[in-house]
């Protein structure tokens, strides 16, 4: 049963509790993040197309006591797989990765990733080194693996099988403002 | 001092902490410098826009941080120069390791070569192109300092006339 994005979204801000880092990667993942309710830590893709995962793991290397999560949908994932190999070698505690996987590249007609086909994004995280990685089948099942990422450390990867709703909004488009007032909710200026 | 202990003493003096790179044969004793050195916090990625991904995201996190790479890696970044370094107003540092001119064997590397500057003036980023030891610490540090103090990304093209670069083995 596919879960929907924009409810799996209000889950896990509503567990952010420690001024958390969210990297939400371009298209539907990046809006309904936009659409649960802007966060000073929240950062939001104008393009760059699969790098959520590099960018929060640049903020996780930067600030290693504050948890930082990137929100990645499945056709940016595999654009950038080799990420996932960069995060396992340097086992950053403070990160996890959230996909969202629709098996469709959306944004740009709901064409079929290779998600849709057999891949398995889970799989190559393990693949990649990163163990503890994970599907959700259910929004409570989120819940205890995002809960036990924060509590014991990662980095963990939790895939969700989402379904084709179109997110709920959609983010600004002033880049020079959101990189700004994240890093005023990162403490980085004032 | 060599020109990859200069660049080494430039970003510690410049307080650049965070060194991701795709590897360069040229670029070797800087990248062996930088792992050496707790410092730095070196490590490679898997491909040039990932790393320039780590190093935007470093920054906002309060972090300075180089990007390594090589004529052919740069050759990969236009999307997210253009579309993450430059419009977010991102300090993005790069030193790329000049191939494809002055003895380049290999047809490939100079066609990808011939691209890089016309790219870097598309999307206005600054870039110098550093020929000779004795001006390199003035650049490297000038550069680093004017991209922090006007949020722009600026590029060193290490050309080989200061390495010795590449060359072709008979």
């Amino acid at each position: 049963m596919a879960l929907s994005r924009f409810e799996v979204t209000s889950l896990l801000v509503s567990k952010l509790t420690r001024d958390e880092a969210v990297v939400g990667g371009i298209g539907n993942t990046n809006f309904d993040l936009w659409a649960v309710g802007h966060r000073p830590q929240n950062f939001y893709m104008l393009g760059s197309m699969g790098l959520a995962v590099p960018i929060a793991l640049g903020v996780a290397l930067a600030q290693p006591q504050r948890g930082v999560i990137a929100l990645e949908g499945d056709g940016s994932m595999l654009m950038q797989v080799g990420a996932l190999a960069t995060v396992a070698a340097l086992r950053p505690k403070n990160l996890t990765i959230v996909i969202m996987d629709n098996a469709i590249y959306q944004i740009t007609g709901s064409q079929p990733t290779a998600t849709a086909t057999g891949a398995d994004l889970v799989a190559m995280a393990r693949g990649a080194g990163i163990r503890e990685s994970h599907w959700a089948d259910t929004l409570e099942r989120f819940g205890e693996l995002f809960d036990r990422a924060q509590a014991q450390g990662g980095p963990t990867l939790i895939g969700v099988r989402i379904d084709g709703e179109p997110a709920k909004a959609t983010t600004e488009r002033d880049p020079a403002r959101i990189r700004h007032r994240f890093m005023r909710g990162l403490g980085v200026i004032a | 001092m060599t020109w990859h202990e200069i660049l080494i003493e430039t970003f510690k003096r410049n307080d650049v902490r965070l060194a991701t790179y795709v590897p360069d044969r040229v670029l070797t004793p800087l990248i062996h410098g930088v792992s050496d050195d707790p410092f730095f916090t070196a490590f490679p990625a898997t491909r040039e826009e990932e790393a320039v991904g780590i190093a935007c995201g470093a920054w906002m996190g309060g972090m300075r941080g180089v990007v390594l790479m090589q004529t052919s890696g740069f050759a990969t970044l236009a999307n997210v120069l253009a579309s993450l370094a430059v419009p977010y107003q991102i300090p993005l540092l790069m030193v790329i390791s000049e191939r494809g001119t002055l003895g380049e064997f290999n047809v490939g590397q100079v066609m990808v070569c011939r691209t890089m500057r016309p790219a870097l003036d598309a999307m206005g980023i600054e870039h110098h192109t550093i020929t000779r030891l004795d001006e390199l610490e003035f650049v490297a540090d000038r550069s680093i300092k004017q991209a922090v103090a006007t949020q722009a990304p600026a590029a060193l093209i290490l050309s080989p006339l200061l390495t010795g670069g590449k060359v072709f083995k008979e």
